[in-house]
């Protein structure tokens, strides 16, 4: 049944098939993401109580949405790379890690920004910041175990299982605002039943969300890439596409 | 799946199983301490039999009962009573109250409790949006309009 996935744990296949994503992945990012951040900034209704700086959550959600999304598919990314002994899954752990790295910063930066004006402070210990941060630590965890070890492959055996033991923060992060009471309020699109937000502002939000989805691909696929043939330059695939990209480029 | 896969995926759930049970066992154990805040009726009656102590210093998080805002005319002092579902207690506080502040409104006050239901603040949060309060509290809440700040008052 998974007979068809096998030649991609090759890494020429891989790298093969990242090619022919990247073009529709990219595109598709921006477009969805220009599309939704526009919507959402310019031509959203502003919110009853919190006027036009409700507007951050066009940015704030879809990062923090994602930071979580993205650790998911560098965990299982981890698992395959575990159980399996793929080379092309812990280069996917290494190439993954970065990017959500990334969008948890973005999303608690977004959020100090907005807990500033509206709930007057920048931070408070609650559990849902404080999870949020444990998650950026993770991530820097697995980046930074991976890249102490000289042996890439022993690298990411460490990294994978970090990796693998931090997907017990992402349900805490999800329902701290439910098990614990918080300064952060609950859950508005993430929850069974109907969102408690109005369609107008809920649609670009989505838009952003998906957009954000596929830029973070889009990231993930091309810093892949770069770290196959990074990790196999010695290897006669690579040299060949280094010298068709070389003739390529004159 | 060979059955050395097998054995890699056994171990490999059993360290996740392990560390996801630990940290299960950590949170429960340290329980309400997680929680951000009393709310007013835990400090009168007490959180699952322990009452908090005159003195001590702590947050407390519930709505502003309508009507009980009082400034004082020449200075920055403010009082208001805060309610969940039971008693209400009295906040005490000097200073700029965040925009988001009015009657009706989710708050999260950080001070010492000076008497039995009374606290001096040193800092007051706005908690907003009151839909995403607790499901006891909304339903005690149901029937609070909102105000805009603008038009408050106070």
């Amino acid at each position: 049944m998974w007979k068809w996935l096998h030649p991609y744990a090759k890494s020429e296949k891989a790298f093969e098939l990242c090619a022919r994503l990247l073009p529709w992945l990219s595109i598709s990012a921006i477009v969805i993401l220009a599309t939704g951040t526009l919507w959402g900034l310019m031509f959203a209704p502003a919110d009853y109580q919190q006027g036009d700086s409700f507007r951050i959550i066009y940015i704030h959600v879809p990062s923090a949405i994602l930071s979580m999304g993205v650790y998911s598919a560098m965990a299982v990314a981890a698992l395959v790379g575990l159980v399996w002994q793929l080379r092309t899954a812990t280069m996917a752990v290494a190439a993954i890690a970065p990017v959500g790295a990334v969008l948890t910063f973005i999303a608690l930066f977004t959020g100090a920004a907005w807990g500033k004006p509206m709930w007057g402070t920048w931070w408070v210990w609650d559990a849902r910041l404080t999870s949020e941060l444990i998650l950026l630590f993770l991530y820097l965890g697995v980046m930074a175990l991976y890249q102490s070890f000289d042996d890439k492959q022993q690298g990411g055996k460490a990294a994978g299982v970090m990796a693998l033991v931090g997907v017990v923060n992402l349900p805490i992060i999800h329902f701290s605002v439910e098990w614990w009471n918080t300064l952060h309020q609950g859950a508005t699109i993430t929850k069974f039943g109907k969102p408690s937000i109005a369609p107008e502002m809920l649609w670009p939000l989505l838009l952003c969300i998906l957009g954000l989805a596929l830029a973070s691909a889009a990231l993930s696929v091309y810093r892949f890439q770069s770290e196959l043939m990074r990790r196999e330059i010695h290897r006669p695939w690579v040299q060949a596409q280094a010298r068709k990209e070389h003739s390529d480029a004159v | 799946m060979n059955p050395r896969r097998k054995q890699r995926l056994l171990a490999v759930s059993a360290v996740v199983l392990v560390v996801a049970s630990a940290i299960g066992l950590m949170l429960y154990a340290l329980g309400q301490n997680i929680d951000l805040f009393y709310t007013p009726s835990e400090i009168v009656q007490g959180k699952k039999g322990v009452k908090p102590q005159v003195g001590q210093r702590l947050r407390v998080g519930g709505m502003v009962v309508e009507g009980s805002v009082r400034r004082d005319a020449d200075s920055l002092a403010v009082s208001f009573d805060l309610v969940d579902t039971g008693p209400t207690i009295t906040v005490s506080y000097q200073g700029i109250l965040p925009d988001l502040f009015r009657e009706g409104q989710g708050i999260v006050a950080t001070g010492y409790l000076t008497q039995a239901n009374h606290i001096q603040a040193e800092e007051v949060l706005a908690k907003h949006d009151e839909e995403y309060m607790p499901p006891e509290l909304a339903e005690a809440m149901k029937g609070i309009k909102h105000v805009k700040p603008s038009e408050a008052g106070y």
